[in-house]
């Protein structure tokens, strides 16, 4: 008999080949692509938004109290960057009701303003009293106020203020590293749910080609999970690698800056992205484990459908209960997630963010490698004993023997 | 080192839920030979064969495979043809054998070698790279077969070869299987087509409701049943039919009975004194299908009268 781990590895190969010389590998890497490009396409939608003609309030007033509006304007616009229509300033003519009116029958503009300085009055629709009605006041008291020191003879000199730059400045860690602690566990858990879903299909294609026989004849079972989760794993870490490359050229081009400006996780970067890794292949591999155990019992696509959705609502629970170590890193909760096999990559993951111990990391690989080989055995062991017989409906079958005991 | 028997089991029983698939299965495949095992659909024979392969695990019994208790320590050394075939549609035909024979513990880059040559030898050099999906149902099983023996086993389990394949393909398997014995390899294979246990086999064990009903040579069994007299006459009544044995049965001027135990000869002396002027007389042996119908029939009437006495 070769051995478990040779065998695993002739498997592992021709899984890792079939996965990533398909096209459904192309789709899986332009997978994250989506939501950038969702983003990309709304932004640019808001760009085009932004773009539109800017709204215009006509101003019906003598050419120095005009003046002074527009430059009251600009200082409001480019002080705050408040969004405030442009001006357009009228020579009075007359009735300046009638002469406004007659602006905004035409069209020339959505607001007239007139009346400036001593008794201002705006015309306009009721929604731009609400959009631009605070800026327009402010730009009033602002000239009003102009107009009283210049009347009073006051002049308010420019205040003087002295920058002094500091090379470090602290900001509250705690904060900044339950920041990288949410953000590397929502990364995780995105990347565990996309594979484990991938490696659930891949049985089930083993299954629906009738291979699985082939394979359960040659060599043991164990070798056979182990052999897809190796290769799953080999698919998923080759994709992390062409995405992370991708994102860190893609950061080194339009924003230097932006990998230094990132918070510091309590063990340092080198070896949080160390645990990241070593995370990742846990949590992949024992989640993978348990799809591979109870997706082995599935008959047809049906059933590993009914069994995905329940698992991804369990992915979900456990990854809430892992953000317990975020809000108190060694609180019973955060404890009872590192140690519960499934939440334990993630509750860590967060842990190395929050604090900077390795040991409890060391210990959590060792209790991680021994789950996942408990969980591949007893997922083998059922696979054995109730799957491949003469017929199908394999869960179909286990639970009605569940239901039948228990009723 | 050479094993008497290639597969040996005893008491073997495996249950799934309610139904006993297997139910004290008794075997011993002499090494170097064609062993069948025979049974109508659904009699166990697929999960007999899984459970001599280690591929499903016994309830209780013992086996042992080229040796070995436990099956898959001979993997190696064993070649297995699923009633299911399954190859991966997308892999190439030559890939897909080399991929079997490294399951099997044979070098990559040497399954592919062979995997040329043997497809080369059965005709399907053309189609070495092409992918399974497309290839004709004969063509991938063929490719299949190829794969089960590419690592040259020293046993090559068969279930139900022969379904799905034409008549010629049937020809080349037969064929196939004949050239793996006279190199010394034992070949074991489940069929509910008598015909071909017939054909090939030395030694058969008819299987029925997970259990053995029959197992010796293919002579012995025939040797169960004793051969058929059709005797035809010119007279249709005279005394001469006393001599006749009883519970022949009589179609007009036609007569069949079971050969009698001291032969053909006394009778005939008598029919012959009788003035009953045979006109025909054949002797027929009864057939492998005869003897399985026998078997089969007994062993499903048996099992009848049981379910009716326990009700």
């Amino acid at each position: 008999m070769i051995s478990n781990m040779r065998a695993a590895l002739v498997i592992a190969r021709r899984d890792y080949i079939a996965t990533v010389w398909s096209r459904a590998f192309i789709l899986f890497l332009i997978g994250p692509l989506l939501p950038i490009l969702f983003g990309v396409t709304f932004g640019s939608i808001g760009a085009k938004m932004q773009d539109a003609p800017t709204p215009v309030i006509a101003i019906i007033a003598p050419p120095d109290a005009g003046q002074a509006l527009v430059a009251a304007r600009v200082r409001l616009t480019e002080t705050f960057g408040a969004m405030v229509p442009d001006f357009k300033l009228v020579s009075p003519a007359g009735d300046a009701i009638r002469q406004g009116n007659a602006i905004l029958a035409r069209g020339e503009a959505m607001a007239v303003l007139s009346g400036v300085p001593d008794r201002p009055t705006l015309r306009g629709s009721r929604e731009m009293f609400h959009s631009f009605g605070p800026e327009i006041d402010w730009i009033l008291n602002e000239i009003r106020r102009d107009d009283a020191f210049a009347k009073a003879g006051l002049e308010v000199p420019a205040v003087q203020l002295t920058r002094l730059p500091v090379a470090e400045v602290a900001r509250p860690a705690e904060a900044d590293r339950a920041l990288v602690a949410r953000g590397a566990q929502l990364l995780l858990l995105f990347l565990t749910m996309i594979l484990s879903g991938m490696l659930l299909s891949n049985l089930l294609e083993e299954k629906s080609n009738k291979v699985i026989e082939v394979l359960a004849a040659a060599v043991p079972v164990d070798a056979i999970f182990m052999g897809k989760l190796i290769a799953m794993l080999g698919m998923s870490l080759t994709g992390i690698t062409i995405w992370s490359s991708a994102a860190l050229g893609a950061a080194a081009i339009f924003k230097p800056g932006l990998l230094m400006a990132l918070p510091v996780p309590a063990v340092g970067w080198p070896m949080f992205v160390v645990l990241g890794v070593v995370y990742f292949m846990a949590s992949y591999l024992l989640i993978g484990a348990l799809f591979l155990g109870i997706g082995g019992q599935a008959a047809s696509v049906r059933e590993v459908q009914t069994l995905s959705m329940p698992l991804t609502f369990g992915q979900l629970i456990v990854f809430g209960f892992a953000t317990a170590v975020i809000e108190q890193p060694d609180g019973l909760p955060a404890i009872l997630a590192s140690i519960f096999p499934w939440s334990s990559p993630y509750a860590l993951l967060a842990r190395g963010a929050m604090r900077p111990e390795l040991w409890p990391h060391l210990l959590a690989v060792a209790w991680h490698a021994v789950a996942v080989t408990a969980i591949i055995r007893i997922g083998a062991r059922m696979f054995r004993s109730s799957v491949l017989k003469s017929g199908g409906g394999g869960l179909r079958r286990w639970l009605s023997r569940r239901s039948a005991k228990a009723s | 080192m050479t094993q008497a028997f290639a597969i040996q089991a005893k008491g073997l029983v495996k249950q799934f839920d309610a139904v006993r698939a297997v139910d004290g299965v008794d075997l011993a495949v002499p090494a170097g030979m064609i062993y069948g095992v025979l049974g109508p659909n659904g009699a166990g024979k697929t999960t007999t064969l899984r459970t001599l392969l280690g591929i499903i695990d016994p309830d209780s019994g013992e086996r042992s495979l080229l040796g070995h208790t436990d099956p898959l320590k001979a993997a190696s050394r064993v070649g297995y043809l699923p009633e299911e075939r399954g190859l991966y549609p997308t892999m190439h035909a030559r890939e897909a054998i080399a991929f079997m024979g490294a399951l099997r513990g044979l070098p990559l880059a040497e399954g592919r070698i062979r995997a040329g040559r043997l497809l080369e030898e059965h005709g399907l050099g053309h189609a070495a790279r092409r992918p399974i999906r497309t290839l004709s149902k004969g063509m991938a099983q063929t490719v299949q077969i190829l794969g089960t023996i590419v690592h040259e086993p020293s046993l090559i389990v068969l279930d139900e070869p022969f379904s799905g394949l034409d008549a010629l393909n049937q020809g080349r398997l037969e064929a196939l299987i004949r050239a793996q014995v006279a190199a010394g390899v034992t070949v074991l294979f489940s069929t509910h087509v008598i015909a071909h246990a017939e054909r090939l086999c030395e030694r058969i064990a008819i299987i029925v409701g997970g259990r053995v009903r029959f197992e010796g040579s293919v002579a012995d069994a025939r040797g169960r049943m004793q051969p058929v007299v059709t005797l035809v006459t010119r007279r249709e009544h005279g005394p001469w039919q006393d001599a006749l044995p009883p519970g022949a049965r009589r179609d007009g001027r036609s007569w069949t009975f079971d050969l009698p135990e001291g032969g053909i000869e006394p009778l005939l002396a008598r029919l012959i004194d009788g003035d009953a002027g045979i006109e025909a007389l054949s002797i027929e042996r009864p057939g492998l299908h005869d003897v399985f119908v026998d078997i089969v029939g007994a062993s499903v009437t048996k099992e009848m009268d049981a379910v009716e006495e326990a009700q």
